[in-house]
C-alpha cells in the first residue's frame, strides 16, 4: 500500500491561485443590497432613546423588535444578544442594522441615527466572575502541607487577534417566501443553521447555510459568524431582498472574537530534592462583555495545566470574568495556548529558582505512557517524546548553544517548550453534544459524494478528507466530489474546530469507505452513513473534570532562537525548529504548512502581537496598528513530523490544526528570557517591556 | 466627459465612471474581476495587488484616474500567461497556498520580484514579500515556491 503521507495536489489550489475561488464578498447577485450596522460607542450604558430617521423607500432598519425568536446567539451560555435591547455592554456592540440598495446612502442614514445613552459604570478588572470550575489529582493538601518548599509565580497574556485576511462576511437571500439561504465566511455551518433557526422561530426546513471560499478563520470564524447571521436573517426576512454584509477591516477588529487575556497563578510544592510534589494553578480568562464559549476554553485551559509533564498532585480551578469589553472566543488553542506559556515559563522558573539545570529539571518531570493525566485519565498511547526532544535538540544544536548565550551580553537567547494538545472535543462533547455524522452517497454512475459540514479554510480538509475516502475505496481521484458544504445536503459532521476534523471526521468517513467499498454495486446508488460513537475506554465525569479529557493527544517540541539588539531591544527571531506527533500525517506538505502556520502565529503571540483596550475601545484596529509577523519577520523553519498511529484515527492520524501553535510563545519567551537574563512572566514581550525589565532589574 | 481610457488585462478599455472611485472597486465591480481581494482596505496587507506597467501596486489605494494610459494586470490576466503557469505550479508543489485569499496578491507580487530578480536571493524575497500578508504560511512555503519557479522558469523572467 502506498504511504498516506505523501502528497497530493490539493484540490482547491487551481482556483484559489488563479483568483476564481468565490469568497463571500465576491458573490454577485441580481438585485444586490448590502447591511451596515448601527453600534453603540459606550462601553456599559442603557439604551434611554433611538431616533431612526425617515427612510427612503427601499430602505429599513432592522433591531430587536424584529426579532420573531430568540434575543441571543445560541451557543453553550445563551447570553449573547442578537441586537442589544435596553443595555449596551461594549463598545462595538450591534444595536441594529441599516439595509438597502446603496452604501453611501445607508452610510447616511447611520449617521442620522440618534440615540441616547445613560451611561453605567463600566467594569475591566477580574471582578465579576461567572463561570467557575476546579478539580483535583491525588491529595494536593498533604503534598502542601509536607512541602520543604513553596514557589509561586503569576503569568499574564495579552489579546490576540485571528487576523484572517478575509474579513467576517455573509450573503443572505430568500428562496421563496420564508427560507432563508445563508452564504458565509464561516467554520460551522450547522452552528450557524442552529443559530438562525432560534432567532427566526422557524423550521428547519426555513434555514439554508453554505460555506463560501474561507479566508482563513483560526477559530474566529466558529462562533461569531451565527451573530451576523441571526442579524442578516432577520433583514433578509424583512426586506425580502438579497443583502451582503461584509466588515471592513477596521469594524472587524474592534468587535469581533480574540484570544482571551489571562492572568494565571502558579503555586508549587517542592520537596527536599526539588521535586515538584504538587501544583496549585489557578487560571483566569476575561469573557468580555459575554460569556460565549469561555466556559469551554477555560476548560481546555486547565486541562493543560501540567502539558507535557505529570505531576501526582494538582489542585486546579479556574474563573471566567466578564467585563465591559468585546466579547472573546474560539482561537486556534482555544485556552491552550495560555496554559502552556504559565507551565513552560513555572518549570524553567522553577528549575532556576532551585538553581539546576532547567533540561534535566524538566526530563526528571516529563509524562510518560501510562502515568495519570491531569484529570486523573491515562496516558494510553506511546508519548515519544524522549526521540523528539533528542531529535530537536540535536537539529538545532540546542545544548552548546544554550551554553554559549548564557555569557554576558551575547543578547542571543534559545529557548524550548514541550507540550500536547487534546485532540477532538474535551470529556464527552462529541458523544453528548455533538453526535457527528457523515454520509457518502454514490451515484448510478458511480461517482461518490463526500457529505460533510467540515469546512476547508486553508487547512486542507478538502484535500486530506477526499483523499481518505478515495484510498480507502481504492478509486481515482476524479471519481470522487467534496464541495463546499450545503445544510440542504450534508449531515450535521459537526464544527470545524478542536483539531477534530482529521481524526474524528476523517475517521467516520474511512469507516463509511470501507462500508461502501465492502458493500459496492456497480451503477447502482448507494448511500453510506456513520454516525460517531466513543471509543469504550474514554470516561469522562463532566461534573468534576475527572478521567480521560480527550481519547488522544497528539504532542510536540519547539525550539526558537532569537537575537535582542542592545540598543532598541527590538526581537529577532532567528530560527525555529519543530518537531510533531500527530499520529500520522494525512498529507505531509499539508501538515508541514499547518506547522509552518500555526508556529508563525504561537511565536508572534509571544513577542509582537499587542492588542490592547483603553476604557473597552480596541486600540489596535486595523493591519498598521495591529502588527502581524511579515515574510521579514518570519524565521526560517525545519519541521519533522514523527509517525506515531492512533488506533482510532483514520490511518492512524490524530489531531493537527492547534498542535502548531500552543507551544510557540513560552519558547519564544525563554528564548528572549535567556538573551536578557531577565525572567519574563507576561506576554507580548514587547522590546518595551524589555526595557523595563532591564532599566528596572524587577523580577 | 471624455471617457478613463487604459489598457486592462490587455484589451483597451473605456469608461465613464468616477475617477476618484479605487481601481480596486472598479475592477470587482464594474468588470467583475473579483481575484483581487480585499484584505484591509488601507495598503497594508496586499491582497488587492495588481500590476500597473508590470510593476505590483495596491489597487485598494489607487484612484482610477492614476491609470488613465497605462496597463493594468489583474490576477485573470496574468493567469493567461506561462509565467503564471510556472509559478501556481511551483506554489502548488510548495504549498504557498493555504486559505488562498491572499495568493492571487502574491502571485501579483512575485512576479513584479521575478522581474526584478529573475534569480532572487532568500533576504531579496523576504524584503520584496513584504508588503503582502499571509497569515496560514508563515511565508517559508511561499519563498521556496519562489525559488521553485525561479529555477523552473528560468529564462521566463
Amino acid at each position: 500500500m502506498k504511504d498516506i503521507s505523501r502528497s497530493v495536489p490539493k484540490e482547491d489550489h487551481d482556483e484559489k491561485v488563479s483568483g476564481r475561488a468565490l469568497y463571500a464578498s465576491d458573490i454577485q447577485m441580481a438585485d444586490m443590497h448590502y447591511a451596515k450596522t448601527i453600534r453603540s460607542d459606550r462601553p456599559h450604558a442603557r439604551l434611554v432613546r433611538i431616533e431612526y430617521p425617515t427612510l427612503p423607500d427601499g430602505y429599513i432598519i432592522v433591531d430587536h423588535t424584529d426579532i420573531t425568536g430568540a434575543n441571543h446567539v445560541n451557543m453553550i451560555f445563551e447570553d449573547w444578544p442578537v441586537f442589544a435591547a435596553g443595555v449596551v455592554k461594549h463598545v462595538g456592540e450591534p444595536i441594529a442594522l441599516v439595509c438597502g440598495p446603496d452604501k453611501q446612502v445607508i452610510q447616511s442614514i447611520c449617521e442620522q441615527v440618534v440615540i441616547e445613552y445613560e451611561d453605567l459604570e463600566p467594569v475591566f478588572e477580574f471582578q465579576d466572575s461567572v463561570v467557575q470550575k476546579a478539580f483535583k489529582k491525588g491529595d494536593p493538601d498533604t503534598a502542601f502541607s509536607q512541602a520543604k518548599e513553596i514557589v509561586e509565580r503569576v503569568y499574564e497574556t495579552g489579546y490576540q487577534e485571528q487576523a484572517y485576511i478575509e474579513p467576517q462576511g455573509f450573503v443572505g437571500y430568500l428562496e421563496g417566501e420564508k427560507k432563508v439561504t445563508l452564504i458565509g465566511s464561516i467554520q460551522c455551518p450547522y452552528y450557524v443553521k442552529n443559530a438562525v433557526m432560534k432567532t427566526l422561530a422557524c423550521d428547519p426546513d426555513d434555514v439554508r447555510v453554505i460555506q463560501a471560499a474561507v479566508g482563513g478563520a483560526f477559530g474566529g470564524k466558529e462562533e461569531f459568524p451565527s451573530l451576523m447571521a441571526c442579524q442578516l436573517a432577520v433583514a433578509v426576512l424583512k426586506l425580502k431582498k438579497p443583502i451582503k454584509m461584509i466588515y471592513e477591516r477596521e469594524e472587524d477588529m474592534i468587535v469581533t472574537t480574540k484570544r482571551h487575556p489571562s492572568k494565571t497563578t502558579m503555586t508549587a510544592a517542592l520537596d527536599e530534592t526539588g521535586k515538584v510534589l504538587a501544583i496549585k494553578a489557578h487560571v483566569a480568562l476575561d469573557a468580555g462583555a459575554y460569556i460565549g464559549l469561555s466556559g469551554v476554553v477555560l476548560s481546555r485551559a486547565m486541562l493543560a495545566v501540567t502539558a507535557a509533564y505529570t505531576i501526582d498532585h494538582l489542585d486546579v480551578s479556574g474563573d471566567v470574568y466578564v467585563t465591559h469589553t468585546v466579547p472573546n472566543g474560539a482561537f486556534r488553542g482555544f485556552g491552550a495556548p495560555q496554559m502552556i506559556f504559565a507551565i513552560e515559563m513555572f518549570m524553567h522558573h522553577l528549575a532556576k529558582h532551585l538553581d539546576k539545570d532547567p533540561f534535566d529539571f524538566r526530563k526528571a518531570h516529563q509524562a510518560k505512557q501510562g502515568d495519570k493525566t491531569a484529570t486523573s485519565g491515562i496516558f494510553r498511547d506511546p508519548i515519544l517524546m524522549d526521540a523528539m526532544i533528542e531529535k530537536a535538540t540535536n537539529m538545532s544544536d540546542y545544548h552548546r548553544k544554550v551554553k554559549a548565550y548564557a555569557a554576558p551580553n551575547v543578547y542571543r537567547g534559545i529557548g524550548m517548550s514541550w507540550f500536547l494538545h487534546g485532540c477532538g472535543f474535551t470529556g464527552s462533547g462529541e458523544s453528548d453534544h455533538i453526535k457527528a455524522k457523515v454520509r457518502l452517497r454514490k451515484t448510478e454512475k458511480d461517482h461518490v459524494y463526500v457529505l460533510v459540514a467540515a469546512v476547508d479554510m486553508g487547512q486542507g480538509a478538502k484535500t486530506t478528507l477526499k483523499k481518505v475516502v478515495v484510498e480507502t475505496l481504492g478509486v481515482p481521484y476524479h471519481q470522487v466530489t467534496f464541495d463546499h458544504p450545503d445544510t440542504d445536503d450534508v449531515p450535521d459532521s459537526g464544527p470545524t474546530v478542536a483539531s477534530r476534523t482529521a481524526m474524528i471526521v476523517g475517521g467516520l468517513l474511512s469507516q463509511a469507505a470501507q462500508t461502501l467499498k465492502e458493500t459496492w454495486q456497480k451503477g447502482k446508488e448507494q448511500v453510506v452513513e456513520k454516525r460517531y460513537r466513543q471509543p469504550d475506554f474514554v470516561v469522562w465525569d463532566e461534573k468534576h473534570l475527572r478521567g480521560d479529557a480527550y481519547p488522544a493527544y497528539s504532542w510536540g517540541v519547539n525550539i526558537v532562537e532569537v537575537s535582542v539588539s542592545p540598543v532598541t531591544y527590538d526581537v529577532k527571531v532567528e530560527n525555529i525548529w519543530s518537531v510533531y506527533d500527530v499520529g500520522k500525517a494525512l498529507d505531509e506538505r499539508i501538515v508541514i504548512g499547518q506547522a509552518d502556520g500555526g508556529i508563525a502565529q504561537g511565536v508572534a503571540y509571544g513577542y509582537l502581537e499587542v492588542m490592547q483596550h483603553k476604557k473597552g475601545t480596541i486600540q489596535h484596529k486595523n493591519m498598521t496598528d495591529y502588527i502581524i509577523p511579515t515574510s521579514v519577520d518570519m524565521a526560517p523553519t525545519e519541521t519533522v513530523i514523527f509517525d506515531n498511529p492512533y488506533a482510532l484515527g483514520p490511518y492512524g492520524a490524530k489531531g493537527v490544526g492547534e498542535l502548531s501553535l500552543v507551544g510557540g510563545a513560552p519558547a519564544v519567551a525563554l528564548a528572549i528570557e535567556q538573551a536578557i537574563g531577565r525572567p519574563i512572566h507576561k506576554i507580548p514581550a514587547t522590546p518595551e517591556m524589555i526595557m523595563e525589565l532591564i532599566r528596572h532589574e524587577t523580577t | 466627459m471624455k471617457p478613463l481610457k487604459f489598457i486592462l488585462n490587455d484589451q483597451p478599455v473605456e469608461t465613464h465612471t468616477n475617477p476618484s472611485r479605487r481601481l480596486l472597486d472598479v475592477m470587482r465591480h464594474d468588470y467583475g474581476l473579483t481575484g483581487s481581494k480585499e484584505g484591509c482596505g488601507e495598503g497594508e496587507c496586499g491582497a488587492c495587488s495588481v500590476l500597473l506597467d508590470g510593476h505590483a501596486v495596491n489597487s485598494c489605494l489607487l484612484p482610477l484616474a492614476s491609470v488613465q494610459g497605462r496597463q493594468v494586470t489583474t490576477i485573470e490576466g496574468y493567469a493567461k500567461t506561462q509565467r503564471f503557469a510556472v509559478l501556481k505550479q511551483a506554489m502548488g508543489e510548495e504549498g504557498g497556498s493555504q486559505c488562498g485569499i491572499c495568493t492571487p496578491g502574491f502571485m501579483i507580487a512575485i512576479e513584479s520580484l521575478l522581474k526584478k530578480h529573475p534569480k532572487p536571493t532568500d533576504q531579496q524575497i523576504r524584503i520584496d514579500l513584504a508588503g503582502n500578508l499571509c497569515r496560514c504560511t508563515g511565508y517559508n512555503m511561499i519563498i521556496k515556491a519562489v525559488k521553485r519557479a525561479a529555477k523552473v522558469g528560468e529564462g521566463l523572467w
